[in-house]
């Protein structure tokens, strides 16, 4: 009899281990599977069981809710407060599109067997049939795009790295998940890290790389410790090393922790960290597909990206890309966070609104006062204001209503936000997160913050307001990387959609 | 005069061939593929603005100031790390790019100065005039303004808030010189400049100045920039430390000279320095400085100062007066390596036409004198093959007995760039130096062997070579006497010469040997790097006969990328020797016995010149005790400190009747000097110097003399006092004569280095231009010359009275007897010489680290601190020679190399003890005897036991000796000697030598 407890830390933080071990206390004889969270982050900690029916959900459980459970019979779906029925008749999960989390809250992570049953391998087994073409074109067929942030073509970037001769050559996962409110590399490395490493190994031979970094923050231990296992045991079933699924290919991943900075998730500042270095941003080019890691081609893919590649290489291009929206093709895996009454994953195929997201999904925020903000694409994302709800979430509308879609954390806040005060925090962290390299981000985002100050202040506003957008531009134009560049976009947003905020009146 | 400005273009320049057009502001500029726009603009004539980018450091694209639109393209790229490409279209001002630009150096504003410490030295306020801002709108609330400064390094200070962090420090210490001292600390607003988190001095910082010349404004400035004054005129010159021969920017305002900068154009350092040539030139215009001449009748007695026309009649009475009662070679000169060859060819010439003798010799003896023969007798000629740029070619780097980190720094910073980009290190020395482990670079073998085995390691390595088919059979047959590569190969391939043999020796493991030599003999550029762990052995020469071999069998020499290198220690040792200041050759190595040579010089100087060489330094010093050898002029060298066996160089001076000595101050030598007259610094000087790579380069007066004359023209006062008249207008005129009377020199005139910078000889007619790789088609002596290079260990051996065997060298700051250095801030790094040991040989002898400890050999004893470390091995200690209190030469013994006398200075066995006292009066040995015997029976032993011949070597140890021996010593050797105390083959040479007379 198989109990679902996730293990992942979404659900530990909230007592997860503690309602398995007394579920574990209560009954010694089952087998109690540590799961990945199944991103329904207010039913945590979501207690599964298997029964000849499917998964039957009880959540929120607590461990003082264990006694009742066993005394409702739970283990045979008995009736209890905390049933929620089976888990796949759960309208949030049911009406979502999980390609990418197809198998997140599913699968015991550790299982390489259990990976397989749920269709892991495909993908890879069929890349393996391939040439390298073939699976570049595939991936291009797709129409998959960098989930990142920047959205740049992953078959291109492969291409490219394919082209360039060199003997060695990198695959690097950036799993360096710094955004405010993002919290989705991290439920799929700790609830489905062989499809990570399955991803990997299919770029690999598509490019001819033989090494695979995963550059993981320290902030994640968890996802540390569950992608080390998996690396493990993919290891010893021939997933990775020198003959990969009894082929001549060869590829093998090995884990690098990061050390706490945000510019270490652009990719070059990545790349210098890996290297052992300060993390600071390169200028490009050359790009790092041509001088990448320690000088060579490298392929540089986020955690999602990389982990959408089976299924495209399993259900082939077409399928993947008969979801979504004009070049915006695919699902994105929303993570809704903030002042939220019902966060987590939300993975939609593009063109779904904001206003989905945020009320159907969202069910609006945990307060329970009004909305008037949402901050889309983490710390560098714009703030859309409630007017622009209906804001259909892909790549371009996104970048039609000044904002960009980032990673796809989506922040929410309710009335009592403001957004003069946003505008300053944006500044302060570009100036405290940022590398130092370049001049408009080092200095402009010091300048921009005590700016902003001055406005709130009530001190030569519109002086300073025009001396703000200057600034903006020096930031957009000039920097070096995005970390300066988008810094300008929730301040310019915040002053464009909320202008109330910046008059300088007292509040 | 007027400041010479070297234009900056940015980034470095394209090492492409092929050739990239596009238009810049619409005019069509064609460039190198790779050149970034921005340097494509400024060629085009187009100044980008910009602070982050110079043209000595890779484009970094940091201070946005660079900014361009591309067509086509999207967004405002950095013109510094965007690259050129064919048919683009490039903007470089528009409303928006000076906005951007506005826009960035108000935010730069916000945070500096508004005026600068160094006034117009601050690039920053430049560009910003330039741009048309000069003030910012910001209120700035939060600044770097109040941060203190840096003032530890006694030569620069770093202020903190004129840094505008833009890196270039950090990148020139990284790129340029390869130490890391530098880094960013903090991020965000927060970065600042760091010396890694302490200060300056207590940094890895070497102060090589490649920082301060990096930056852009105040933040790091040489501290004489700020009490002088701007300079206002400038003058290019050359270094006169180490064999490097940086070019320098001497920078004057009015007479005093503010500071040295580094040349971007100078050959051998294309715009690097170090600590001694960029900052420690304040000796010259110390206190200290001798300027008038002074006499004296004995030693005893106090100087007398006097005038010049004075000094210089009681000189050359005292060498008369010698000659008529001792003989014509009573008398002789040694000639400096820190001088110019202008100042040293007079000198010997001298000697040869006002003194008639050939008793010169010159302070390379001590040093080089092993690559002048090993090379000559390989090669063709005595010098290194390469140029310097030449490292940045090889795949395997061997460095032997080289410490170029502290001896060559300029040098080190190439190599170590060659390193870091890939190629490949093998360290053969006994000590652990900082280029076996140094960040970036780590050797892929150290041999570390005992002092004194050079021989038996060259020779472990060439057997490999020859037994494991890795002979360049191609080159060998095309380009090497076919005979003697057979009698070596067949020599080298003796079990003798294996490395399992040869392991219980040096105690380099076999194995290790191997390697090494797969690794040297694979490469496709494998070049040979070496220095005075080299050459000052018994077998120095035989050691530097078998690095020449070893290039040759691996067929690498005469392109870029390999050769065979050696490190010369001081400025000139090589133009010194090229002048003919060894008594057995005239000047461009040609010896004094061939008549056609010498018919040259007769015929240009109206002379009769001896026929048979004069006295080397160390035979000058047996003659002196034994009576025969009573006057000796001596320029620029301490001998009294410099040379081995202090107590034996301090008898002979003492026996003498008349010393003179010619330096800017006074030294150990002229404690027994009659007369002193002063001399120049290389400020003053107008001349030229040689470096370690031939090559030429100008010395011009920067300053009036200090002794209101040149140099030369006292050494001709002198030559016309002995009735040989002598004069020259300046020392283009020297260079004449020298061009005039020296083949390789033909091409050489002081109008055509001022416009070409420097020419490597041999200059000539079929190299206009000079020669920076030797030895290209065929060797100056037609076909490479394979010699047999038998291991003959030292007669200096670990005893069990003196177990440990000291090796002696220098360290970073200081500069050989420390004449120069001794009288700089660079005291503050090394302020006294240290022994180091081994902690295994400390602990046995109940020594302490920073404890005085006695050290002796069986020639003397002195006083010094101990260091434990493990950069010796056990059974070795090292100590620097720098400073004369520490009497570090009253240990080195008499031996030397068996070829050219060049002492034993890595090998001296010694025992050590804990000393309560702290140095204290110098102990000499009393010296017994007839030395100059001693030698006569040591040298011939010697040459017998090391000359290269298989067969009949009787025949070549008598040539040996003719070549190179007074025809008295040849006389005693004769006459005087015990038959019994020579060996078989030396008493078989003798007969053919009584056979020739």
């Amino acid at each position: 009899m198989r109990v679902f407890v996730p293990g992942d830390s979404a659900a530990t933080s909230i007592g997860a281990d503690e309602v398995a071990q007394a579920i574990a206390l209560h009954d010694p004889s089952l087998e109690i599977v540590r799961n990945g969270s199944r991103g329904a982050l207010w039913l945590e900690t979501l207690v599964e069981v298997e029964t000849p029916t499917g998964r039957i959900g009880y959540g929120p459980v607590t461990p003082d809710d264990v006694e009742s459970l066993f005394d409702a019979d739970f283990l045979k779906a008995g009736a209890h407060p905390l049933l929620l029925g089976k888990i796949d008749a759960i309208e949030w999960l049911a009406s979502q599109d999980r390609i990418t989390f197809a198998r997140v809250g599913i699968v015991d992570p550790s299982s390489l067997i259990d990976y397989e049953a749920h269709g892991g391998l495909v993908g890879l087994r069929k890349a393996l049939l391939l040439t390298r073409e073939e699976i570049i074109d595939e991936v291009t067929e797709s129409g998959l795009r960098g989930r990142g942030g920047a959205g740049f073509p992953v078959g291109l970037k492969w291409r490219t790295v394919s082209q360039t001769i060199n003997a060695e050559k990198y695959i690097c996962c950036n799993a360096d998940e710094g955004d405010s409110g993002t919290f989705a590399d991290r439920m799929l490395i700790e609830g489905d890290p062989f499809t990570l490493i399955e991803g990997m190994v299919i770029a690999a031979i598509a490019v001819g790389a033989t090494k695979g970094i995963v550059y993981l923050r320290s902030e994640y231990p968890h996802a540390i410790s569950a992608l080390q296992r998996a690396i493990n045991v993919a290891r010893a079933n021939s997933v990775l090393g020198s003959q990969i699924l009894g082929t001549s290919y060869e590829f093998d991943i090995q884990i690098r922790i990061g050390a706490g900075s945000y510019v270490c998730g652009e990719e070059t500042a990545m790349l210098e960290s890996i290297e052992g270095k300060r993390g600071v941003v390169r200028a490009k080019p050359p790009v790092p597909a041509i001088e990448g890691l320690f000088g060579l081609p490298t392929v540089i893919n986020n955690v999602l990206t990389l982990s959408t590649v089976p299924m495209i290489l399993a259900e082939g291009a077409k399928t993947y890309k008969a979801f979504g929206v004009g070049r915006s093709l695919g699902t994105q895996v929303f993570q809704l966070a903030g002042n939220v009454a019902r966060g987590g994953i939300v993975e939609k195929a593009f063109g779904v609104t904001l206003n989905e997201l945020v009320h159907t999904y969202g069910a609006g925020t945990l307060s329970g006062r009004p909305l008037r903000a949402v901050q889309i694409g983490g710390p560098l994302g714009s703030y859309f204001s409630t007017a622009q709800l209906e804001t259909s979430m892909d790549y371009e509308s996104l970048l039609t209503a000044g904002g960009m879609l980032g990673h796809g954390g989506i922040v929410i806040f309710d009335e009592s936000v403001d957004l003069a005060e946003q505008a300053k925090f944006a500044m302060e962290f570009c100036a405290f997160e940022s590398c130092g390299k370049c001049t408009p981000c080092r200095i402009g985002s010091t300048r921009g913050a005590e700016t902003i100050d001055l406005i709130i202040r009530g001190v030569k506003v519109d002086e300073n307001k025009k001396l703000l957008l200057d600034l903006c531009e020096v930031m957009t134009d000039g920097s070096l990387c995005a970390m300066g560049a988008l810094t300008p976009l929730p301040v310019k947003s915040a002053m464009i959609n909320f202008p109330e905020d910046f008059t300088g009146a007292p509040k | 005069m007027t400041m010479i400005f070297e234009p900056d273009f940015g980034t470095p320049a394209s090492e492409k061939l092929d050739q990239v057009s596009l238009e810049i502001d619409g005019r069509t500029v064609t460039v190198a593929a790779d050149t970034s726009i921005m340097r494509a603009a400024l060629q085009a004539g187009i100044d980008i603005p910009k602070l982050c980018s110079t043209d000595r450091l890779k484009a970094f694209g940091s201070c946005r100031l660079c900014v361009i639109q591309i067509d086509g393209r999207n967004g405002t790229p950095s013109s510094c790390t965007t690259p050129v490409s064919e048919g683009m279209n490039v903007i470089t001002h528009s409303e928006k790019l000076d906005r951007i630009r506005k826009g960035v150096m108000e935010l730069y504003l916000s945070d500096h100065p508004l005026e600068c410490a160094t006034g117009d030295e601050c690039e920053l306020h430049g560009v910003a005039k330039k741009i048309g801002i000069t003030t910012s709108r910001y209120a700035s609330v939060d600044t770097h303004l109040d941060l203190e400064k840096d003032e530890s390094n006694p030569y620069f200070t770093f202020d903190s808030t004129e840094c505008i962090v833009c890196n270039r420090c950090v990148r020139a210490c990284d790129e340029v010189q390869g130490t890391f001292a530098l880094t960013i600390e903090n991020r965000g607003f927060q970065a600042r400049v760091s010396s890694s988190g302490t200060s300056f001095i207590e940094s890895e910082c070497v102060s090589c100045g490649a920082c301060v010349q990096a930056c852009p404004t105040g933040a790091l400035t040489e501290k004489t920039l700020l009490t002088i004054g701007a300079p206002t005129s400038s003058v290019i010159t050359t270094c006169a430390y180490c064999g490097v021969g940086c070019s320098f920017k001497a920078e004057m305002r009015g007479d005093e000279l503010v500071r040295m900068v580094p040349l971007k154009a100078g050959g051998a350092n294309e715009g690097h320095s170090c600590v001694k040539g960029r900052f420690a030139y304040g000796y010259a215009t110390h206190s200290d400085r001798i300027t008038q001449p002074m006499i004296r009748n004995a030693i005893t007695d106090p100087w007398k100062e006097v005038s010049w026309s004075e000094a210089i009649s009681f000189a050359a009475a005292g060498l008369k007066k010698i000659q008529v009662e001792s003989g014509i070679n009573a008398i002789g000169g040694i000639t400096s390596s820190r001088c110019t060859n202008e100042e040293v060819f007079v000198v010997q010439k001298m000697v040869r036409a006002a003194f008639g003798n050939n008793n010169v010799d010159t302070c390379a003896r001590v040093c080089h004198s092993p690559t002048g023969y090993g090379l000559g007798q390989t090669f063709g000629t005595s010098a290194g093959t390469q140029d310097f740029e030449s490292v940045e070619h090889s795949d395997v780097i061997m460095l032997i007995g080289a410490n170029p980190t502290s001896a060559h720094p300029v040098f080190a910073s190439r190599m170590k760039q060659a390193l870091r980009k890939g190629a490949q290190l093998i360290v053969i020395d006994p000590r652990v130096i900082a280029l076996v482990r140094t960040p970036g670079v780590v050797a892929a073998h150290h041999l570390q062997l005992m002092p004194g085995t050079n021989v038996a390691v060259i020779n472990a390595l060439a057997h490999v070579i020859a037994t494991n088919g890795l002979i360049d059979r191609d080159f060998v047959d095309a380009r090497c006497d076919a005979q003697s590569f057979k009698e070596w190969e067949a020599f080298i391939s003796l079990p003798e010469n294996s490395p399992e043999t040869l392991e219980a020796s040096s105690r380099v493991p076999a194995a290790q040997i191997r390697a090494a030599a797969h690794l040297f003999a694979q490469a496709k550029n494998g070049s040979i790097y070496y220095g005075l762990g080299v050459t000052e052995h018994s077998q120095g020469s035989t050691m530097v006969m078998g690095i020449a071999n070893l290039a040759m069998a691996t067929g690498n020499i005469g392109r870029k990328g390999v050769g065979v290198n050696p490190l010369r220690g001081q400025n000139n040792v090589q133009g010194s020797c090229d002048m003919g200041s060894f008594p057995h050759e005239l000047s461009g190595y040609r010896h004094i016995s061939n008549p056609r040579t010498r018919k040259i010089f007769n015929d240009a100087w109206g002379i009769q010149l001896q026929s048979e060489p004069g006295m080397r330094i160390p035979n000058m010093f047996d003659a002196a005790i034994a009576g025969q050898y009573r006057g000796l002029y001596v320029q620029g060298e301490d001998i009294a400190q410099s040379d081995p066996n202090t107590s034996h160089v301090h008898t002979a001076l003492r026996a003498m009747d008349m010393v003179i000595v010619q330096d800017l101050f006074l030294n150990e030598t002229s404690k027994f000097a009659h007369v002193f007259l002063p001399g120049t610094s290389f400020l003053e000087k107008d001349g030229t110097f040689t470096n370690a790579e031939r090559r030429i380069n100008r010395v011009r007066p920067v300053m009036k003399s200090k002794i209101g004359k040149s140099e030369f023209e006292v050494t001709c006062d002198l030559a016309t006092a002995m009735g040989y008249p002598m004069s020259y207008e300046n020392g283009a005129a020297i260079m004449d004569e020298i061009a005039l009377t020296t083949p390789t020199f033909a091409g050489v005139s002081f109008a055509k280095l001022d416009e070409l910078g420097s020419i490597q000889w041999p200059c000539d007619e079929t190299n206009p231009t000079g020669t920076p790789t030797m030895h290209v088609e065929k060797f100056v002596r037609g076909e490479g010359q394979f010699m047999r290079t038998a291991y003959v260990p030292t007669d200096e051996k670990a005893t069990r009275k003196f177990p440990l065997l000291l090796t002696t060298g220098r360290v970073l700051s200081q500069y050989n007897v420390g004449a120069q250095t001794r009288r700089t801030a660079n005291n503050i790094w090394h302020k006294e010489d240290i022994l180091d040991v081994h902690e295994s040989d400390a602990e046995l002898r109940g020594i302490k680290d920073g404890s005085w400890v006695k050290l002796s050999s069986r020639v003397g004893e002195t006083i010094m601190k101990a260091h434990i470390t493990d950069e010796v091995p056990a059974g070795v200690v090292y100590t620097t020679f720098h400073f004369p209190e520490s009497g570090a030469n009253i240990i080195t013994t008499e031996f030397s190399d068996w070829a050219t006398n060049c002492p034993e200075y890595k090998v001296t066995a010694v025992e050590l003890a804990p000393s309560i006292m702290g140095p204290g009066d110098m102990v000499e040995t009393h010296i017994m005897g007839d030395p100059q015997l001693d030698s006569i029976v040591r040298m011939a032993n010697q040459i017998a036991a090391n000359i290269p011949a298989a067969d009949a070597p009787e025949i070549k140890v008598a040539h040996h000796i003719v070549q190179f021996w007074t025809p008295a010593m040849i006389e005693r050797l004769h006459n005087d000697v015990n038959k019994t105390d020579l060996s078989p083959t030396v008493l078989k040479a003798i007969e053919i030598l009584l056979v020739r007379n």
